[in-house]
C-alpha cells in the first residue's frame, strides 16, 4: 500500500470493519447475542481480528510494519484545520466557492497545494438560511477522512448513527444546535462512494474578519453539520 | 472525480419519482434497510461507480452502476416523524435498488 493511495484504503478498510461489527450473525453466542452497545465484546473481537490480519499481512510481505506506521502517521496528520481553511476561503471568495462545489477535490488540491487522491467522490453540501445539512453513515462510519482526518468517536457510535436519521432535531439540540421549524433539516446518509463536507453558514458579525480569523470559527462539528460555525465573540 | 458519466439516456433525471426496492440484500449491501420500500425522488445523478457489493469480494465490480442521490421526505420514511415539515433524508442509492414510480418518465 503506497502512501499516496493510503487514504482510500483506510477509508474502505474501516467501512468494512464496521459492517462486520454490526453483523450479528456469527459470534458463537447463539443464546446470548451481545447487545449492540456491548462495546467490550466488540473491542475484544475486533482487536483479535485486527491483530491476526496485521500479522498475516506483515508475514506475507503484503503490508509491512513500516508501511503501516507511515500510514498511521499520515492519517494522524490530517486534521479539521484543513477543512476550516477551505470553508473560510469559500466564505470570502464566491468564485472559489463556485469551483469548490462544482469539483471539490480538484479545487482544494489546486488552491491549497495538496495532493489528496481517493477513489471516492467528495461532495460539498452548502448550508443556506433555508437548508441545514447534517451527515451520517448509518451503515458504518464513512467520513471525509481525506480532509478531516479520523472521525470523532460519537460519529461512529450506534447512538448517533441510528438516531440522527430518525430524530435529527433532537440530536442536533443535544449538540446545542437549535433550528427554526421551517428550516429544512437535510440528513445525508453517506451510504456509498460519496463523502460529504458541510459548508456551514457564515456567522453574522464577521464581515470585517480576515480569512485566517474566519477559519478559527469553523469547527469540525460544523463541517459534519451537528453544529453551526462559532459566533465571533463566543 | 472518479465516477464515469452514464451513457446518454441511461440514467433517471433529477426529479423523477422513485421507490426503493424491497428485496433481500446482497452481501455488503449499501442500501439501508430503513429506506427499502420507501418512495422518494432523484435528487442528483452522481455517475457510474464500481459495484461495492462485488468489490467487497475482490471482484472487479462490473458492471458499473449508476449512483444517485435520492431524496426522501422524513414523513415518508417515518410516518410518526415529529420534526420540521420540510425535513428530508438524502441517501446514495445504486440503480439496481431503484424503481421509477408508475407513470414516471425515464
Amino acid at each position: 500500500m503506497s502512501t499516496s493511495h493510503g487514504t482510500h484504503h483506510h477509508d474502505h478498510d474501516h467501512d468494512h470493519d464496521h459492517d462486520h461489527d454490526h453483523d450479528h450473525g456469527d459470534h458463537g453466542h447463539p443464546h446470548a447475542p451481545p447487545a449492540p452497545d456491548d462495546d467490550d465484546h466488540y473491542d475484544r473481537y475486533e482487536v483479535l481480528l485486527q491483530t491476526a490480519i496485521r500479522q498475516l499481512l506483515d508475514e506475507k510481505g503484503i503490508i509491512t510494519a513500516d508501511e503501516l506506521h507511515r500510514q498511521i502517521d499520515y492519517q494522524d496528520s490530517l486534521t479539521p484545520a484543513i477543512g476550516g481553511k477551505i470553508v473560510a476561503k469559500a466564505w470570502m471568495d464566491p468564485e472559489f466557492k463556485k469551483k469548490l462545489i462544482a469539483d471539490p477535490l480538484k479545487t482544494i488540491n489546486a488552491s491549497f497545494e495538496l495532493d489528496i487522491t481517493t477513489p471516492l467522490d467528495l461532495v460539498v453540501l452548502e448550508n443556506t438560511p433555508q437548508v441545514h445539512n447534517v451527515v451520517v453513515c448509518t451503515l458504518c462510519s464513512c467520513y471525509p477522512r481525506m480532509l478531516l482526518g479520523i472521525p470523532p468517536a460519537w460519529y461512529k457510535s450506534i447512538d448517533y448513527r441510528s438516531r440522527v436519521v430518525v430524530e435529527p432535531r433532537k440530536v442536533l439540540a443535544e449538540f446545542g444546535t437549535h433550528l427554526d421549524d421551517d428550516v429544512e433539516v437535510r440528513v445525508s446518509d453517506s451510504t456509498a462512494d460519496l463523502r460529504f463536507l458541510v459548508l456551514p453558514n457564515r456567522p453574522a458579525g464577521t464581515e470585517k474578519m480576515s480569512e485566517t480569523e474566519l477559519a478559527e470559527l469553523v469547527t469540525r462539528d460544523s463541517m459534519i453539520g451537528t453544529a453551526l460555525a462559532l459566533n465571533p465573540k463566543a | 472525480m472518479n465516477a464515469i458519466e452514464p451513457r446518454p439516456g441511461h440514467a433517471l433525471a433529477a426529479g423523477t419519482p422513485v421507490v426503493i426496492l424491497k428485496k433481500p440484500p446482497e452481501a455488503h449491501c449499501r442500501t439501508p434497510f430503513y429506506l427499502r420500500g420507501v418512495k422518494g425522488e432523484i435528487a442528483e445523478v452522481r455517475g457510474c461507480f464500481r459495484d461495492p457489493s462485488l468489490l467487497a469480494f475482490h471482484k472487479p465490480g462490473l458492471p458499473m452502476r449508476v449512483l444517485y442521490r435520492v431524496r426522501f421526505k422524513q414523513k415518508d420514511v417515518w410516518p410518526n416523524y415529529s420534526g420540521g415539515p420540510n425535513d428530508t433524508v438524502v441517501a446514495d442509492i445504486f440503480e439496481h435498488w431503484i424503481d421509477p414510480m408508475p407513470g414516471a418518465k425515464t
